[in-house]
């Protein structure tokens, strides 16, 4: 029996998960098989729908109904012997020990897994005494000593704080302390990052492995992200619609990938390293949009109560030009306001101050923050917006020929026969097929739905288009076919584009030029080669160095440059 | 067993697009869901509600019964007979002894024979086997205009000589049809609730709406009007409208005018969903969306916004009927609400309102009683599987 080496913790074979559906059984896991060796990470990537979440979910029985283990052997081993959790009630005795003891868990979105209304230290130490039978005063010692391990400052105070007090990053080390504190043999990490900035998320990960080595914990690491799997994983696991499609170290998949799935997975992967070539555009005089000066502070209290506060400048005082034909990037953490920024020259959201002038086509000059209505609608024919959520930015109600024909309609651009063709060639444009124009939008994917976005946009030949995190929401592979996408149009209908994201990755592919925002500010702003190789600024340096590599014989991430908030 | 690692893996082996699916049901492929409309989910969702659906089977039969209310009852609701005073329900039975023997086929129902009660001295009334009132389906019976318009006799059912009793569900104090009075009060009582919540759906939605569409003061006034509103202690400005109305007005304009007090505070509660519902989808990206291709206001509240909220109206709107029936019941039992000649449910309680005659004639306060229970439970089980199939998007 025991010919397995003695350092596998966790071995999973033949695993298949069904969901019973009313109309079908989804066969959500297909005889999925690993091992989790002691002091070891396997990262189990895949795109949304490839079963991996479900997989690490069943190995603590907490699949979602109306999922069902049907077959399979998940064996946990210890000194002792083995035990099948497969075959476990998960409501028994014996389950509830292995989880958090023995198996533990971190979510990903650290906001909705942590309760708001008790203290961080409580809902710890709650942990703790489910697993051992101690003091209560012990068990605020081992919390504390928790909490100093995660690297949380000042944790004799920090731990009788509450939730909503705790940043995104701050929490996800509370759940990391949290999922240490039965002290597991094995660590499950479901996309522990996502919902992270990227310098946040390359001081977890760092943290993540750091522990993991420390403790020997085996670890599953869950993620979509290529790059984060070159920065710290091991072994790797490939899985696509619940299958398991290709196993081996990781410099074997990233350098010598068998399938065509991990080639096709890996050349999708956007690398900050690699520049596109991209034609060089003429130099333009003269900028189609100026933007000097933009402001948006927002009265944090407003009403008939509320005593007057200092406001936040969510923009302040940002100035950029945006050249005919160039792809402008606004790179930003959360709360940078970048979106503001978008959303200010759109004026959707009214500037406290600053200035924007649009240069028509004829050549005259417009301030849009003093345009009327009537003006301000020409100026949205000619400035449109892609937003990020493909699914909340359809109209459910409407067919795909309505949403997209919606603008022709409304500036009486074209009516009956010329609309179908206009639409139909719109839909050509952005790569659907025009015979599905009367389809709702329910009945197409994330990427689809995007390119529906995509059409609409420029359904009035605008000549800016801002993107406001278009590919964000997007999987790996459908994102590299939307930016492709993006530039394709650009180069067949001459556009601008004003691009913000997160992921400078995706900007660096994108972009022409970037501007780097922090707090409100455009710290930074230069051509996009000089930003990701030789950035000037501390925080753009540190920003460029937390981002993944995905390349395990580069790893970048663990050697970044740290930028100290407090001194900027 | 578990030696050979990591599992071959064939990567010549067809990939499949796709997740992997084994199909349950056949029919329904999934070519015709995707370009089915909303309103062709929402259908399919509300159809698997089976409940619902009784449901919505028991309403149409109701609302059918107030439709045909003249035809359907076997006499008229006003024509009393003080012979028949209490008169208890009779059974229907289809075979009667022969004259000279043996049994035939005749559906009939029992006649009365009267006895006195020696120590309470009052006349009670008995079933006689003896005594035989044939009966038959499209009988000439009182004279009827249906509608108000047909002039007819002929009647669903009902005893063949029309002089001869029948009473299915007994009598009341006056000997009249309680079940020719429940058909036509189903009429009043199904139709108040309509009005009313018809009434209340234009008020709801129009301020509602604005509210929220346009925020600001506008939503501050709406919404403190809202509250005054629901403030109001219902029963006593009822009593005191009821009060106002002049006695000499005919029962039809009273009805018009309850339901019209019964609808002025009854919108709140739908323009308060309305307005959290605009606010939110105000917000979304597709009605910035529509916003930003210079859609109009109008156009943006009347494509954009509504209907995504017609289907949820509409629940709100099914679920606020049987309010407004329990509503015309309770004032009508009151005696505030509509007063005989008019024959509502709330009305026919209004007889059953002492304990003697609901001992004598437990019939007068069970009939009404679970006629309303049955519209009531009708309309929130629909109510509840239209919200369910309200957003066909959902999980």
């Amino acid at each position: 029996m025991d010919q397995l080496s003695p350092d596998i913790v966790l071995s999973v074979r033949d695993l298949s998960i069904d969901f019973q559906l009313r109309t079908h059984i989804l066969h959500a896991v297909r005889h999925v098989a690993f091992d989790l060796k002691r002091g070891s990470t396997l990262a189990l990537v895949g795109e949304s729908g490839s079963g991996k979440s479900v997989s690490a979910r069943a190995l603590l029985r907490i699949v979602d109904q109306p999922g069902r283990v049907v077959g399979g052997l998940l064996l946990l081993r210890d000194t002792t012997g083995e035990v099948d959790i497969a075959k476990l009630n998960p409501q028994s005795r014996a389950m509830r020990d292995i989880r958090g003891r023995r198996i533990a868990l971190i979510f990903q979105e650290p906001m909705s897994s942590l309760s708001p209304v008790h203290t961080i230290g409580s809902q710890i130490t709650e942990a703790i005494s489910v697993h051992a039978k101690i003091s209560a005063a012990r068990a605020r010692e081992k919390t504390i000593e928790l909490l100093r391990q995660v690297e949380i400052p000042n944790p004799e105070t920090m731990i009788d704080r509450y939730t909503f007090e705790f940043s995104g990053g701050m929490r996800q080390r509370a759940m990391i302390a949290m999922a240490l504190s039965g002290n597991p043999e094995v660590l499950i990490a479901d996309e522990p990052t996502t919902a992270l900035d990227v310098t946040t998320q390359a001081e977890i990960l760092d943290l993540i492995k750091r522990l993991q080595t420390q403790r020997g914990m085996a670890m599953l690491l869950i993620t979509h992200d290529m790059g984060i799997v070159a920065e710290v994983a091991d072994e790797v696991a490939v899985m696509r619609f619940g299958r398991i499609v290709e196993q081996g170290a990781v410099d074997d998949i990233f350098h010598r990938p068998a399938h065509p799935y991990t080639r096709q997975l890996l050349a999708s992967t956007v690398k900050l390293e690699e520049a596109r070539n991209r034609p060089q555009t003429p130099a333009q005089p003269a900028p189609i949009l100026s933007v000097r000066g933009l402001t948006k502070v927002y009265d944090k209290s407003r009403g008939l109560f509320a005593r007057r506060a200092a406001g936040v400048r969510a923009v302040d005082d940002a100035s950029f030009d945006l050249f005919p034909g160039e792809n402008l990037g606004i790179v930003g953490e959360s709360g940078s306001g970048k979106t503001t920024l978008g959303r200010l020259i759109l004026r959707t959201e009214e500037p406290t101050s600053g200035t924007v002038t649009y240069r028509a086509k004829d050549g005259s000059s417009t301030e849009v923050t003093a345009l009327g209505k009537l003006a301000m609608a020409q100026f949205h024919r000619d400035v449109r917006l892609v937003f990020q959520d493909p699914f909340a930015s359809l109209n459910p109600r409407l067919t795909v020929k309505q949403v997209i024909g919606d603008p022709l309609v409304i500036n009486r651009i074209a009516t009956g026969k010329e609309l179908d063709d206009r639409v139909a060639g719109l839909m050509q444009l952005v790569g659907l097929d025009p015979l599905m124009m009367e389809r709702f939008p329910h009945a197409f994917s994330g990427g689809q739905r995007q390119r529906i976005g995509i059409a609409r946009a420029l359904a009035l030949e605008p000549r800016i288009v801002i993107a406001d995190e278009a590919t964000s929401a997007l999987d790996v592979s459908i994102r590299a076919q939307i930016l492709d996408l993006l530039l394709d149009i650009r180069s067949r209908v001459g556009l601008s584009f004003i691009f913000i994201s997160h992921d400078i990755s995706v900007v660096r592919y994108f972009c022409d030029r970037v501007a780097v925002m922090y707090r409100g500010r455009i710290v930074e702003i230069g051509g996009v080669e000089q930003i990701c190789t030789s950035p000037r600024e501390a925080y753009t340096q540190s920003l460029i160095s937390a981002v993944p590599n995905p390349n395990p014989r580069e790893k970048r991430m663990l050697h970044r440059q740290r930028f100290n908030a407090v001194a900027a | 067993m578990l030696d050979t690692l990591p599992l071959p893996i064939d990567v010549s082996e067809l990939e499949p697009e796709g997740p992997v699916i084994t199909p349950l049901k056949r029919g329904r492929r999934s070519e015709t869901i995707k370009a089915a409309g909303p309103w062709h989910l929402m259908a399919a969702k509300f159809l698997r509600h089976r409940i619902a659906v009784a449901a919505a089977t028991v309403i149409v039969l109701l609302y059918l019964v107030g439709l045909f209310a003249e035809f359907l009852a076997p006499s008229l609701p006003d024509t009393s007979r003080p012979q028949y005073t209490f008169a208890p329900p009779q059974t229907i039975r289809l075979f009667a002894p022969k004259p000279g023997g043996g049994t035939q086929f005749l559906p009939h129902v029992d006649g009365y024979k009267i006895e006195i009660d020696k120590v309470a001295l009052r006349r009670t009334f008995v079933p006689d086997r003896t005594k035989i009132v044939p009966i038959g389906f499209f009988v000439p019976g009182p004279a009827y205009k249906l509608w108000g318009l047909i002039p007819m006799n002929r009647h669903l059912i009902g005893p063949v000589n029309s002089y001869q009793p029948m009473y299915l569900l007994g009598a009341d104090r006056l000997g009249r049809d309680l079940f020719s009075r429940l058909i036509y009060a189903t009429r009043v009582s199904m139709s108040i609730g309509l009005v009313g919540v018809a009434m209340s759906l234009i008020l709801g939605v129009v301020l509602g709406a604005v509210s929220g569409f346009y925020g600001g003061w506008v939503d501050t006034l709406i919404q403190r009007l809202i509250e005054v509103v629901s403030a109001m202690p219902t029963i006593p400005l009822w009593l005191g409208l009821a009060a106002a109305i002049p006695l000499t007005w005919s029962p039809l304009h009273v009805y018009f005018i309850i339901t019209l007090i019964v609808s002025l505070l009854g919108w709140t509660s739908l323009a308060r969903e309305v307005r959290g519902r605009f606010l939110a989808l105000r917000q979304e990206d597709f009605v910035v969306a529509a916003k930003l291709d210079g859609a109009s206001e109008g156009r943006l509240i009347f494509r954009h916004i509504l209907p995504s909220l017609t289907s949820h109206i509409l629940a709100v709107v099914t679920l606020a009927v049987p309010t407004m029936i329990v509503a015309e019941t309770s004032l009508s039992f009151l005696g505030i609400g509509l007063k005989p000649p008019v024959v509502s449910w709330g009305v026919l309680l209004q007889d059953a309102q002492n304990v003697r005659t609901v001992a004598t004639a437990p019939w007068l306060l069970m009939w009404p009683a679970l006629a309303v229970v049955v519209a009531v439970l009708a309309f929130n089980f629909f109510g509840d599987g239209l919200r369910d199939a309200a957003d066909p998007y959902g999980h």
